[in-house]
């Protein structure tokens, strides 16, 4: 099927511009808990992605049918039938890393991008619109997983897919590893930082601000006191 | 007596839902702007998660389980792979519920509460409390536990969360870094004290 400018534009607008993470706030409790590991990060952001689009398909299929007061429930059936089919997949084809996403396969039900998505997006416009949108804000939630679990795992052990990169001092090497970035709060550190990057490369992002801090006197023309 | 005391340490502080494993996040972010509307959802999020983790679990060991079947006569039933489906159907039955008894007895705590009860049932801390309930093969007496233990430390998470927010809005912070990011980064400290109580053992 030939993608028409506003496809593109759907597709493309959630990597930076909209990204799911950094600006809508949807989809961190995965997104901080995968990432010590490029592996599970890629997993997850594969099993997120093709949830997210099938299920923003689905909804968008039914989306006429469905009476609003039980919408909800209709959206978590379709969301949760396919996780339940991804879990099993990966139960059956990568056993090691479903062991070790643990039960963050099933929390891609409770994912806020699923539910968000097909709430914002799905409930509104036809399934094929949908399906890219889907896929868009699941590479949007991919890269800043991609992102996190790089700088994780390379500087945190020195490996990138569990191949060493840089030969750890223990080993006869000379880098010492950065035990803080295997730990759960370089996640939000680094997430935090990610979001200070982009939104100083899209200002247009920033929040307003509660409060200014009122300048001192004399201190308004730029000369200190 | 002493494992459930334990087992209650742990899953506040050591293997605190929000800090350390970052279930609830999107709610943790969202909602801890201000300290009263951060303590109504705690409180929600506590008598939530200690009905639905035992009412899981019962469902679990009795239906979906290996072999659970066996008291109606059924057996090499194994029903385990709808867990998820029959956990999150029941968190959402649970909310319901609670819903419509709180509005019917106890008006108060039905208004203080608005919004933020059916916004319970999308919270990742409560599914994962079931699922975590599951894949540790908790018995009903340590779910119940389980269930109370880390629904109050999401609380207590969410609620100091809030309390420093409150006072940050105060301060100077560089543009980029405004809102989402200082609070990601905070969260990171906050998380980091928490890991002091890793290692402990009653």
């Amino acid at each position: 099927m030939e993608l028409t400018d506003e496809n593109k534009k759907v597709l493309v607008e959630p990597l930076v511009e909209n990204n799911p993470i950094t600006l809508q706030v949807l989809g961190i409790c995965s997104a901080l808990a995968v990432t010590s590991q490029l592996s599970t990060a890629l997993i997850m952001s594969l099993a997120l992605t093709t949830v997210t689009a099938f299920s923003s398909a689905g909804i968008a299929f039914v989306r006429n049918h469905v009476p609003s007061s039980i919408r909800i429930i209709a959206q978590m059936v379709i969301i949760a039938s396919l996780v339940i089919v991804v879990d099993q997949l990966l139960k059956a084809f990568a056993y090691e890393i479903s062991k070790q996403l643990s039960v963050f396969v099933g929390l891609i039900i409770t994912n806020c991008i699923v539910m968000g998505r097909a709430e914002a997006y799905a409930m509104k416009n036809p399934p094929w619109e949908s399906f890219l949108d889907g896929i868009g804000n699941g590479l949007g939630y991919s890269l800043i997983l991609v992102t996190v679990a790089v700088i994780r795992e390379l500087f945190g052990s020195g490996k990138l897919l569990g191949i060493d990169v840089f030969p750890l001092i223990k080993d006869g090497g000379w880098y010492v590893p950065n035990g803080l970035l295997l730990l759960p709060p370089s996640a939000f550190f680094l997430i935090g930082l990610i979001i200070w990057a982009v939104r100083t490369w899209k200002p247009k992002q920033v929040e307003k601000a509660d409060f200014s801090i009122q300048p001192a006197h004399g201190a308004v023309h730029g000369e200190a006191h | 007596m002493e494992a459930y005391i334990n087992l209650f340490i742990k899953s506040v502080f050591i293997e605190n839902m929000a800090l350390s494993f970052f279930l609830g996040m999107c709610t943790f972010i969202a909602v801890s702007k201000k300290i009263e509307t951060a303590v109504g959802l705690g409180i929600a999020v506590v008598i939530v998660q200690t009905l639905t983790v035992p009412a899981n679990n019962l469902i679990y060991t009795y239906l979906l389980k290996e072999d659970a079947l066996t008291w109606a006569g059924i057996h090499g039933v194994d029903l385990s792979f709808i867990a998820l489906m029959a956990c999150i159907g029941v968190i959402a039955a649970i909310v319901q519920i609670l819903e419509m008894v709180l509005d019917r007895f106890f008006p108060a705590l039905y208004n203080a509460l608005g919004i933020f009860l059916p916004l319970i049932t999308v919270n990742c801390a409560i599914l994962a409390g079931s699922l975590f309930m599951i894949e540790r093969d908790y018995n009903f007496k340590e779910s119940v536990v389980y269930g109370i233990g880390s629904g109050f430390g999401w609380a207590l998470a969410i609620t100091a969360m809030a309390g420093v927010r409150e006072k940050l809005k105060y301060s100077d912070v560089p543009p980029g870094l405004r809102g989402l990011g200082i609070t990601f980064i905070t969260a990171g400290l906050m998380a980091m004290g928490f890991m002091a109580f890793s290692g402990i053992q009653l």
